[in-house]
């Protein structure tokens, strides 16, 4: 018998919302002790700022560059390689619950399997693998899928429409009329994507997803090897938590965020110092992503509405941590205590009042780069518990998952296995995230790096930058990443430095996926 | 309103591909998602692999230009026309255009995204590369 795996992801949220990594809103003391008894990561970065990349990477070990889901709206190809089927080979039975999100969300036909499942009515479907051989759908088992609402394909949105359809109509829409973002504002404060939810608690997609994971887990051999993939949507926007527990957390008392800027005046001025895009869109000239409100100008937002925003994010925050106990319960009571890896992590941040503005998008820096990431080993591997400050990327969560079933970095897996301690990090560790974008003509390109000094981002050529633009920021005088010194003398010599090690990330070797095509928004 | 329109060069003769895509029963062979159409007339409803009832309107099937046209009625979108267009370049060189307009914009990506799909299965199965 094996070492299992119980993989937990949540959908945009920040490292600093855990108590453990210094969040002063959300209570979380679940994560917390999993983080104190295992090894906790202060720099991990995804490859991606958004979804459907940032996943593929997960499940790849493979940069977006490599598998070719180069923005949301581009399908992961079917027979990409996945640490789900490596791990099925070797005899784990495998599930994934809750968000996939490997595939675009927005699809009628159900030509996309993960939309199809649900109304087919089977756990998973054949299709072709990497190696050729056809297997479970992505190496799953099982998959039964959810998403931030209640519309749609997805099992738990037919599931709640049939169960308590009377409910329906208690969830904030999160896609407007055109199909774009909702911009609409609601709350107490007329924040974008909020609303109190009248939903009973029991309903909501957080204890479905935990209670689908659950009878998954009780349903296996107990001398059977596992991996589960438990996916919360939450706190990913809309911030409309079930009404019972969303006053739990008083906005007006919630401390607006260490890097917002209350002056208009500053917020503008550290804009200014950043590549143009960013300033572009907090006036509401271009939106050059789906993933942010087409309508929505982000400098209308006020402080008031940060905190609505974060006291929400913080409901959710915690309601997931209290599901992730129930989980952690059940596998204690079928034995499995002691050998069982928990992964925790992130797919992408959220600004969350970040330089004045919300959402996603391309702006890398901390509040979308930095993820809450927790390993704890199984007991019996007896690792010691560890803070590793070393930066570190979900790129590398494939090969760590096959080293804890005994197997090796396979070679289409681009990321080393994560250090169990700084010590095991090497000394140069550097983490990189890439961005790709096209909005009907809006495209841009960034490519950043990480190192343990520096965040360096350099833009390419796009519909709003020549090539030229970059950022630089000095993390240990600027943690913050106010103040952007690509262009000033005394930094050329680092500048240069991260130009090249993004230039052989670049030119890295191995075999590239074509990108896909984009065939929706999302 | 947006639009989205997307070819494909065919090696097969224009009939062939035309009596694929020209007969609205036949969508279920190579439209992605679709697992049974049924036809009364100008109506022809689809049911997809989501579970939904796709209603549409079928506004021209002209063997002589080989041109067909057809709308989706459904609350997704405000306003759509798809038209597949079938033009002969020799005896068996064809070119197949099959293009989208819809409202909102958004929903001319997403069909337009299983348009281009559903012309790679139009050319395998014109080609006799599958079924």
């Amino acid at each position: 018998m094996g070492r299992k795996i119980l993989f937990i992801t949540t959908d945009q949220q920040r490292y600093d919302t855990l108590g453990v990594n210094g969040g002063q809103v959300a209570s979380t003391p679940v994560v917390d002790g999993l983080a104190r008894e295992g090894v906790r990561y202060t720099r991990c970065q995804p490859t991606s700022v958004v979804c459907m990349p940032s996943r593929a990477s997960m499940l790849t070990g493979q940069y977006p560059s490599t598998h070719g889901a180069w923005m949301n709206g581009v399908a992961l190809r079917v027979d990409a390689p996945s640490v789900a089927a490596a791990l099925h080979d070797v005899g784990y039975a495998t599930a994934l619950v809750g968000k996939a999100h490997f595939e675009p969300f927005l699809d009628p036909f159900g030509r996309f399997v993960e939309n199809a499942l649900s109304n087919l009515g089977v756990p998973t479907v054949e299709q072709p693998w990497f190696d050729g051989r056809l297997g479970v759908h992505r190496g799953f088992d099982v998959m039964e899928l959810a998403t931030h609402g209640v519309l749609g394909p997805l099992h738990y949105a037919r599931w709640f429409r049939r169960t308590h359809p009377e409910a329906v109509e208690g969830f904030y829409p999160v896609l407007d009329a055109d199909l774009n973002v909702n911009a609409a504002g609601g709350g107490d404060t007329g924040a974008p994507q909020v609303h109190y939810n009248d939903v009973a608690r029991e309903w909501y997609h957080t204890e479905w997803v935990a209670d689908r994971t659950i009878a998954w887990l009780e349903g296996l051999d107990p001398a059977r090897d596992w991996f589960c993939w438990m996916s919360f949507p939450d706190p990913h926007h809309p911030w409309d938590p079930p009404a019972e527990a969303a006053r739990r957390v008083d906005w007006r008392e919630v401390p607006l965020p260490e890097n917002y800027p209350e002056r208009r005046e500053e917020r503008e001025r550290l804009l200014d110092a950043k590549a143009r895009h960013w300033r572009l869109w907090y006036d509401g000239r271009v939106v050059s992503n789906y993933e942010a409100p087409a309508h929505w100008v982000p400098a209308t937002l006020t402080a008031d509405q940060v905190r609505e925003v974060n006291a929400l994010n913080a409901v959710e925050v915690e309601l997931i941590d209290e599901a992730i106990g129930r989980v952690l319960a059940v596998v204690e009571a079928r034995g499995w205590g002691e050998e069982t890896d928990v992964v925790f992590t992130s797919d992408h941040g959220e600004l969350q009042g970040d330089f004045g503005l919300l959402f996603k998008g391309p702006y890398h820096v901390d509040g979308l780069l930095r993820l809450p990431l927790v390993w704890r080993p199984a007991r019996s591997a007896g690792v010691a518990p560890a803070v590793v400050t070393a930066p570190v990327s979900l790129v590398s969560l494939a090969a760590t998952f096959l080293e804890i079933a005994g197997g090796q970095r396979p070679s289409w897996a681009e990321g080393d296995p994560l250090p169990l301690d700084d010590a095991a990090a090497p000394s140069d560790a550097a983490t990189v995230t890439e961005w790709d974008s096209d909005l009907f003509g809006v495209d841009v390109h960034v490519r950043t790096i990480l190192t343990r000094s520096h965040l360096y981002s350099e833009y390419g050529r796009g519909a709003m930058h020549d090539g030229t633009e970059a950022e630089l920021y000095d993390l240990a005088e600027d943690p913050l990443q106010r103040e952007n010194r690509a262009d000033d003398r005394g930094t050329r010599a680092v500048r240069d430095e991260l130009r090249e090690r993004l230039a052989a990330h670049e030119a890295r070797p191995g075999e590239r996926a074509t990108p896909g095509r984009l065939v929706a928004p999302v | 309103m947006a639009s989205v329109r997307f070819e494909r060069r065919i090696g097969a003769p224009a009939d062939r591909v035309w009596a694929l895509v020209g007969d609205p029963a036949r969508i279920v062979e190579w439209f992605p998602g679709v697992l049974e159409a049924r036809v009364e007339g100008d109506r022809r409803t689809l049911r997809l692999a989501t579970g939904v009832e796709m209603p549409e309107r079928i506004l021209a099937a002209d063997a002589r230009t080989r041109h067909f046209a057809y709308r989706l009625e459904t609350r997704l979108v405000r306003f759509h026309l798809g038209t597949i267009d079938v033009f002969e370049l020799g005896p068996s060189d064809t070119v197949v255009a099959y293009a989208t307009t819809a409202e909102p914009d958004t929903m001319a990506l997403v069909i337009g995204g299983a348009t281009d799909e559903a012309l790679d299965a139009i050319v395998r199965l014109s080609e006799g590369t599958e079924g």
